[in-house]
């Protein structure tokens, strides 16, 4: 068991440079994970992170005791994302308006066959990339990170009501990728 | 389609809610549960979302190994702020003498300017009079 996180936290405050350390090497596999869900670009993801750590570094004093580390974390790493990305499709142009049609690669399958979980664990990771950024980064936070719509809205710099609209329909979303036939076709062939 | 005729939502209407109701974050409907109780094609479209959340879900025990370096590469731009608040707080004690300075130098200036308008003010005069 590594050391308490939060005993780390506690010392880091206290202006140990060392627990801080310690912290960014427990969890900074995991914040690259996030950063590159949302960036789906290894050199975005890494700026990210170190962009992420900068600030919880700096902003250490206002880090609640009674909060978990990781998810302090992935506010941060998704507040820097959400910055990364409108730098990036204001430079590039590149992002899809939320309802623009996808080119469909699935490959030919039998959507009963795929139901196993881990297939569809792989399946759905890759659906995610076919979102456009804006949908992706509200159902990663939401349903893989479990953060609250309130969190997400603040760190996405949108409303609640907004940070629903863009869930549900990355929901709709990806429950149409990996699963073409409608659920009508789908329970008679069941 | 037997379920849309003799029940109070359609399909259509059902579908549209069943990616908000899919987490049970929010109570559904009690029409949304009716119908989809009674309709094939929409409890399987809701196992299907219930699918997709659970392989979300899955994700998040997954987490991929970043390139070698990007722990030195955190730890080293961290040195580089604490480096630069260390300088910004150096620079802050010494802004407090430096302001000082500057109000001297101003004043100076200040004082240089007015000598040198009140000789051109008195070259003219001189012109004006000769
Ligand atoms: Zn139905």
């Amino acid at each position: 068991m590594p050391l308490d996180q939060a005993e780390l936290v506690a010392a880091a405050k206290g202006g140990d440079r060392e627990a801080f350390d310690e912290l960014v090497r427990q969890t900074y596999a995991d914040a690259y994970t996030l950063a590159y869900r949302l960036t789906r670009n290894e050199e975005d993801a890494r700026d990210v992170v170190q962009e992420a750590y900068l600030r919880a570094y700096r902003g250490l004093g206002r880090f609640r005791a009674d909060a978990r580390f990781s998810t302090w974390m992935y506010r941060i790493v998704a507040n820097c994302a959400s910055t990364a990305l409108s730098r990036r499709s204001r430079s590039r142009h590149d992002d899809l308006p939320d309802d623009a049609p996808v080119a469909d690669d699935r490959p030919e399958a039998d959507p009963e066959m795929m139901a196993e979980a881990t297939i569809l664990r792989d399946r759905v990771d890759e659906a995610l990339a076919h979102l456009p950024a804006r949908l992706r980064a509200v159902v990663v936070l939401r349903d893989v990170y479990d953060l609250p719509h309130e969190a997400i809205a603040a760190e996405l710099g949108i409303s609640e009501a907004a940070a629903k609209v863009r869930l549900h329909r990355a929901r709709r979303r990806l429950r149409e990728q990996l699963f073409p036939m409608r659920g009508e076709e789908a329970a008679r062939a069941g | 389609m037997p379920a849309e005729s003799n029940l109070t939502m359609t399909c259509e209407a059902v579908a549209e809610l069943l990616p908000e109701v899919v987490d049970g974050a929010i109570p559904a409907p009690t029409a949304v549960t009716r119908h989809v109780e009674t309709c094939l094609r929409c409890q399987a479209e809701l196992v299907q979302y219930r699918k997709v959340l659970r392989a979300l879900h899955q994700l998040r025990t997954e987490v991929l190994e970043p390139a070698p370096g990007l722990f030195t590469d955190i730890l080293t731009s961290l040195e580089g702020a604490g480096e630069r608040r260390a300088i910004r707080s150096l620079l802050r004690q010494r802004r407090a003498a430096y302001v000082g300075a500057i109000a001297g130098a101003t004043a100076a200036a200040g004082a240089a300017g007015i000598i040198v308008l009140a000789s051109r003010a008195r070259h003219r005069k001189l012109r004006l009079a000769g």
